[in-house]
């Protein structure tokens, strides 16, 4: 059991009662980037404040993680005896100083504190989920990214023999997904360690997962094995298998639908069967803090 | 025994309804209630219109025609669950909000394909009654081809949504493509089915 130095085990019924603490956490991630200047503010609503917590039993039951196969319970009944330890993961590529750190010591070096963040996913559904995390710049800074650095690659686990989805060519295994350099350095995108006070599960991305809160779900690569500072745009494992339909961008972003389904609403998960779809906001609601990386950019060509 | 057949099959035929029902009522449904209820009547209605296109090929196959009596009752109940599909997708999820509805149908071809198949639904639904079949003498096999038209629709909207190439809905292509090409052989020894 990893320790945490930030946060301690917190049950999930605490949880539900720190509505206060939400309200003010919303606040500080908001102020955080008021000094900046931004295009899209109009666009932008992250009301953290307004945010309900999904409850743990959805998030950990409710995964897209075809590693383990492409039903949204096969994650969790099929990665209970997945093998996180050891674990290593090497960050190089364009860099000075490249490393290789255990699970164990990124956890030491890099204290975990807790995100809410709303996830949406490009299937039409979102979920709000207290990550337990650390940003991705502190760890790139540690390896000094030369100016030849453009992107960061990400790179799952290959494992066909623990992953049984990786058996079949449902995706270009090992997953692979990647940022632009100023969307890995900025401070919503964070790896991940855990969820509501507890080390992450297995079917979340265990050991280590990326999360970018502005962008659909699938950006945010799982079971993170490398960390790679590239020149060119590296092709994700989605762009592979459907380039018109899954971009390198994939911003999340009412106004362009996916080529086959509307974007324009999300269903929360969780609520019932009573409770309606919702507007689906600009960079899901994050656009106060990061619209500024796309200043100029036409978003339906670069989706 | 022949005579309690009918009745037993159009029981079990109504058991994904309860069993969905069921579900419902006692929140059985999980994290995301209204894409499981799309998702269950969708499929059973895929799985109806297999039923009924396998009624004429096992007729030829076992050599008994009592499989034709079950045909017209499976597809009423390819229209049943085709509406209730249908319903959970306007009512439910866009709450009758015509104008998203509106824009998935004539700009999501997954959406389109799937409409059109209910529609074309509605004829067959119509005609399908003893004296429809009667009056409308040869077009009424003309007509009730429509269900092989209906029978891809209904596939390839389920392929359009997923989200990668998946098993699952290419089983049903295959296995609607298996069973109207099973007609194709049967049609050439020029024997005389609908």
């Amino acid at each position: 059991m990893i320790k945490f130095k930030n946060s301690e085990i917190t049950p999930e019924n605490i949880y539900k009662n720190r509505r206060n603490f939400i309200k003010k956490f919303g606040l500080t991630a908001g102020s955080i980037f008021l000094s900046q200047n931004l295009n899209f503010s109009a666009n932008a609503a992250p009301k953290n404040e307004d945010l309900k917590l999904t409850e743990y039993r959805y998030i950990t039951t409710y995964n897209n993680y075809y590693e383990f196969g492409t039903g949204k319970s096969d994650p969790v009944e099929r990665s209970e005896k997945f093998k996180t330890t050891p674990w290593d993961i090497i960050i190089d590529g364009e860099v000075e100083n490249p490393l290789k750190l255990s699970i164990e010591e990124i956890n030491t070096m890099f204290p975990s504190e807790e995100r809410i963040y709303k996830l949406r996913c490009v299937e039409g559904w979102s979920m709000v989920i207290p990550w337990l995390g650390f940003p991705l710049n502190k760890i790139l800074n540690k390896v000094s990214p030369t100016s030849k650095a453009k992107f960061v690659k990400f790179v799952s686990i290959l494992d066909p023999e623990q992953m049984i989805g990786q058996r079949f060519p449902i995706l270009d295994w090992p997953y692979k997904e990647g940022l632009r350099i100023d969307e890995a350095m900025h401070d919503l995108t964070i790896l991940v360690t855990g969820l509501y006070g507890k080390k992450l599960p297995n079917q979340n991305g265990s050991p280590l997962r990326l999360m970018v809160p502005w962008k659909y779900g699938f950006k945010s690569a799982k079971a993170i094995v490398n960390i790679k500072l590239v020149e060119k745009m590296p092709t994700s494992s989605w762009m592979k298998a459907s380039p018109k339909e899954y971009g390198f961008y994939s911003n999340v972003n009412p106004t362009v639908d996916h080529p086959r389904w509307s974007q324009a609403t999300e269903r929360v998960i969780g609520e019932g069967i009573i409770s309606p779809r919702i507007p689906t906001t600009m960079f899901n609601g994050y656009g106060d803090e990061v619209a500024s990386l796309y200043a100029g950019m036409d978003l339906k060509k670069y989706f | 025994m022949t005579k309690y057949l009918k009745p037993s099959i159009f029981v079990l035929s109504l058991v994904p309804f309860l069993i969905i029902t069921y579900k419902i009522f006692f929140n059985k449904l999980g994290p995301e209630p209204v894409k499981e209820i799309t998702h269950f009547t969708g499929e059973w209605t895929l799985i109806f219109i297999c039923l009924t296109l396998s009624m004429s090929p096992l007729k030829k196959l076992t050599k008994l025609s009592l499989w034709i009596n079950f045909r017209r009752m499976l597809g009423l109940f390819v229209f049943f669950y085709a509406t209730l599909h249908l319903l959970t997708y306007v009512g439910l999820d866009y709450r009758f909000n015509w104008q998203p509805i509106f824009d998935d149908v004539v700009k999501k071809k997954y959406v389109f394909i799937g409409f059109a198949a209910w529609i074309l639904l509605i004829p067959l639904v119509i005609t399908s009654s003893k004296k429809m079949v009667r009056l409308l003498k040869n077009n009424w096999k003309k007509l009730h081809r429509l269900v092989y038209v209906i029978a891809i629709f209904g596939s390839l909207h389920y392929i359009w949504l997923s989200k990668t190439i998946f098993f699952k809905p290419l089983i049903y292509l295959i296995i609607i493509i298996v069973l109207l090409a099973l007609r194709i052989k049967i049609k050439n020894k020029d024997v005389n089915y609908g």
